[in-house]
């Protein structure tokens, strides 16, 4: 068992956070890399990129929101409690350097994954401006971390309850019309991935975007978490999970994440049930 | 048949009289709703008329077509005098995994392709792989386990890197010479393919689990949720954890894809993950199990192994109303085993011959709908001696909800990429000696689909014996790097 010894509960419940103790996969994970979890013996297996990792406590942090039935699951396990199985480090970590300034744009609970990229890229040397959007002012996660790791912080929600009313693509265009952009980080929902990467198309600045596909083993072995990067098929789970966004094919990417839609409800619908 | 009489007392020419013993099975029309295990198993007196039927040749064919060189008429012989526990002890000395092998070895190209008995016209050869499969499951019913004497620790350790066939045969094998054996694996239950890959109908899980648990009395110690190459290093095994040996036997991993356009649609699956999803993850009992798996009404099958219709039987069983295995080549051409084509048949599968899939056709949501196929024709031969199969530009549609590609896999760069100085040939198989296993990396060997590419479990297993030998050698000191 992989022991949870803190959680956090962040915009109104939706959002956990589990520090989980995992020593071997802490010695070797590096920012951008994934693992995947069992909740229990009848469980599937859910990757997760890591938001954190302590060396020296053996820890592993992971933030997620509550989506269907297996979050819903996780979500119920306390302090003490553990997941049957957690497996990785896995997939290519983040390639940094220092390269001048760097934007790293982050939406919903991607901020989580963003954030040990972001430190990285701020202790390579960059300028590192972050972006952070959310649903509202209560959606906004880790700020405080991402403020420690950046230049400047800038803020975008939907309602315009904090920060820009608008969107990170607003916010980013800004930022790309003044000054010079080396690389845009981007890791959120698909469609503010595929949005940012087509702003910085027209502008011709690199861009990395993580992405999180439908996944069984992690390693390459079932092919399911296959996407489409510049006409070529790619195993996010051993090629990526971050690629070029202007090469990824986001809306098929979109498409195959609806592939288990009315599964996934039912389950959902099973397990609300069975708590009831 | 009436079995009035033991088979031991039969003469000679009424043994000779007796026809080859039917395997009991599921009727096809009951078994292809549920995932139990097609086959029942031989009672004991219809096991002792089978062996009854072996000759007892001086210079027996059937053990040199074994790939691990089983005593075959000894164990035989062993049945028919009633005598179980030497039957199964016999066997024991040459494999691991008798329960598994006598379900899934390909009995009919090796053992059984040479019994002499089978050589006469009208006569069928001796069902060596029930009687294996008899005798191991007489075992683990009657709670007979395979007693070892174990030496005194020699205080090697060995790293085994996959737990499918070749890592625990190797496991076993070293342990039981004294070694201390750590298996690492990368998913979060031990069986390798024999878990994720072959369906509970072929392979009740609960014999893999069985095996497992006989590693583990022997002292076998297993690490799941390790990915080597990622968790941990080969070097770091060595270097730092202390281990004297590596054994790397990873399976052949990557699921080959047609390259053909509508691939990334929704219903398109390897067979890989189709098969993990219903197996290791028991998709199958869904939502009592969290992993989901489209049914499929309509299901197209790309390929015709042996994994092929092992997908094409599952996707039957999950409900599918039709199921086709669609093959560039003939019947005649297809890589299965004769049995399990039959098998599949029984069970409502249909099979489109010559046709070869060009395209993925979907729906306006991604949706797969159907496949756009070519007709083939047999051309010449090609440098395997096979007809090829050559276009005639004739196009066929078929409709289908769910396609399951079943063209065979490639070699998991994920270890090999990781580790140096170990030499890979052009596919990115390990190359390994062929007597010992041995890699071009000193303390390493590999043995399994990692080097043979696509394989059986027998051959994993052979490989994985010669190269515990070897390992032992070199551990004692007898044998040089």
């Amino acid at each position: 068992m992989y022991k949870i010894v803190r959680r956090e509960e962040m915009a109104h419940g939706t959002i956990i956070l589990n520090e989980i103790e995992a020593p071997q996969i802490a010695k070797k994970a590096k920012a951008g890399q994934f693992v995947i979890l069992i909740a229990n013996e009848r469980g599937e297996r859910i990757p997760l990129t890591m938001a954190d990792v302590d060396k020296e406590k053996g820890t592993i942090t992971i933030i997620y929101m509550i989506v269907g039935k297996s979050t819903r699951l996780f979500s119920t396990l306390k302090v003490g409690d553990g997941y049957s199985d957690v497996v990785g480090p896995l997939g290519q970590p983040t390639h940094i350097e220092k390269k001048g300034t760097v934007v790293c744009v982050g939406g919903g609970t991607g901020t989580a994954v963003l954030h040990p990229i972001t430190r990285a890229m701020y202790q390579a040397g960059n300028r590192v401006i972050a972006i952070v959007g959310a649903r509202n002012k209560d959606y906004i996660i880790m700020k405080e971390q991402m403020q420690n790791v950046s230049h400047e912080l800038r803020i975008c929600t939907d309602d315009g309850s904090e920060g820009r009313h608008g969107f990170v693509t607003e916010e980013l265009k800004e930022i790309l019309e003044s000054e010079d952009v080396a690389e845009v980080v981007a890791i959120g929902p698909v469609p503010m991935m595929k949005f940012v990467s087509k702003l910085t198309k027209e502008y011709g600045v690199p861009t990395t975007v993580s992405l999180n596909p439908i996944m069984i083993d992690g390693t390459g072995m079932c092919g399911g978490c296959r996407v489409t990067i510049g006409g070529m098929t790619k195993f996010a789970c051993v090629d990526g999970p971050e690629f070029d966004g202007h090469q990824v094919d986001f809306d098929g990417l979109m498409r195959r994440l609806l592939a288990y839609k009315t599964e996934e409800e039912h389950s959902e619908n099973c397990f609300f049930e069975q708590e009831a | 048949m009436d079995y009035e009489v033991e088979a031991k007392y039969l003469s000679k020419k009424e043994r000779r009289a007796i026809p080859r013993q039917s395997m009991p099975e599921q009727a096809p029309d009951v078994r292809n709703k549920d995932f139990s295990e097609v086959t029942l198993g031989f009672g004991l007196l219809e096991a002792q008329y089978e062996a009854a039927r072996c000759i007892q040749c001086k210079d027996p064919a059937c053990v040199k077509g074994c790939p691990v060189g089983i005593n075959i008429p000894a164990f035989l012989e062993q049945i028919v005098e009633g005598d179980l526990n030497g039957a199964i002890n016999t066997v024991w000395d040459r494999t691991a995994l008798p329960a598994v092998c006598g379900r899934v070895c390909p009995q009919e190209i090796q053992c059984e392709e040479v019994c002499v008995v089978g050589k006469k016209k009208g006569r069928e050869p001796v069902g060596i792989g029930n009687l294996e499969m008899f005798i191991a499951d007489w075992a683990r019913d009657t709670g007979v386990t395979n007693e070892v004497e174990i030496p005194p620790s020699t205080g090697k350790k060995v790293a085994v890197v996959g737990s499918g066939p070749a890592g625990i045969t190797v496991a076993g094998d070293l342990a039981k010479k004294g070694h201390d054996v750590t298996i690492y694996e990368a998913f979060h239950r031990a069986g390798g393919v024999l878990l994720y890959g072959i369906p509970e109908f072929r392979l009740a899980k609960s014999i893999v689990d069985y095996e497992i648990e006989q590693l583990k009395k022997l002292g076998v110690k297993i690490v799941c949720n390790t990915v080597v190459g990622r968790t941990v290093d080969v070097d770091e095994l060595i270097e730092e954890m202390g281990y004297d040996a590596v054994f790397i036997g990873v399976g052949a991993g990557l699921p080959n894809f047609l390259n053909i356009p509508g691939e990334d649609l929704n219903g398109v699956f390897s067979a890989n993950e189709y098969l993990t999803r219903a197996n290791l993850m028991k998709a199958f009992d869904f939502p009592k199990y969290d992993t989901p798996i489209i049914p499929g009404r309509n299901v197209a099958i790309l390929g015709a192994g042996n994994v092929a219709m092992d997908a094409a039987r599952t996707a039957i069983r999950l409900g599918a109303k039709k199921v086709t295995i669609v093959y560039r080549r003939t019947r005649e051409q297809s890589p299965s085993r004769k049995i399990e084509i039959h098998h599949a048949e029984q069970e409502g599968v249909q099979f489109k011959f010559l046709t070869s899939p060009l395209e993925f056709i979907g729906d306006a949501n991604g949706k797969l709908v159907g496949i756009n196929c070519e007709k083939m024709e047999l051309g010449e031969p090609d440098e395997g001696g096979r007809a090829r199969p050559i276009p005639t530009g004739e196009h066929e549609y078929i409709d289908c909800d769910l396609a399951i590609i079943s063209i065979g896999t490639s070699a998991n760069p994920l270890l090999t990429k990781t580790t140096e100085n170990l030499k890979l040939n052009k596919w990115g198989n390990i190359e390994a000696d062929r007597r010992t296993g041995k890699t071009t990396k000193k303390g390493v060997w590999a043995g399994g689909d990692i080097t043979l590419g696509q394989a059986t479990v027998i051959l994993a297993m052979g490989m994985g014996r010669d190269a515990a030998n070897s390992i032992d050698a070199y551990l004692k000191g007898e044998e040089e790097w």
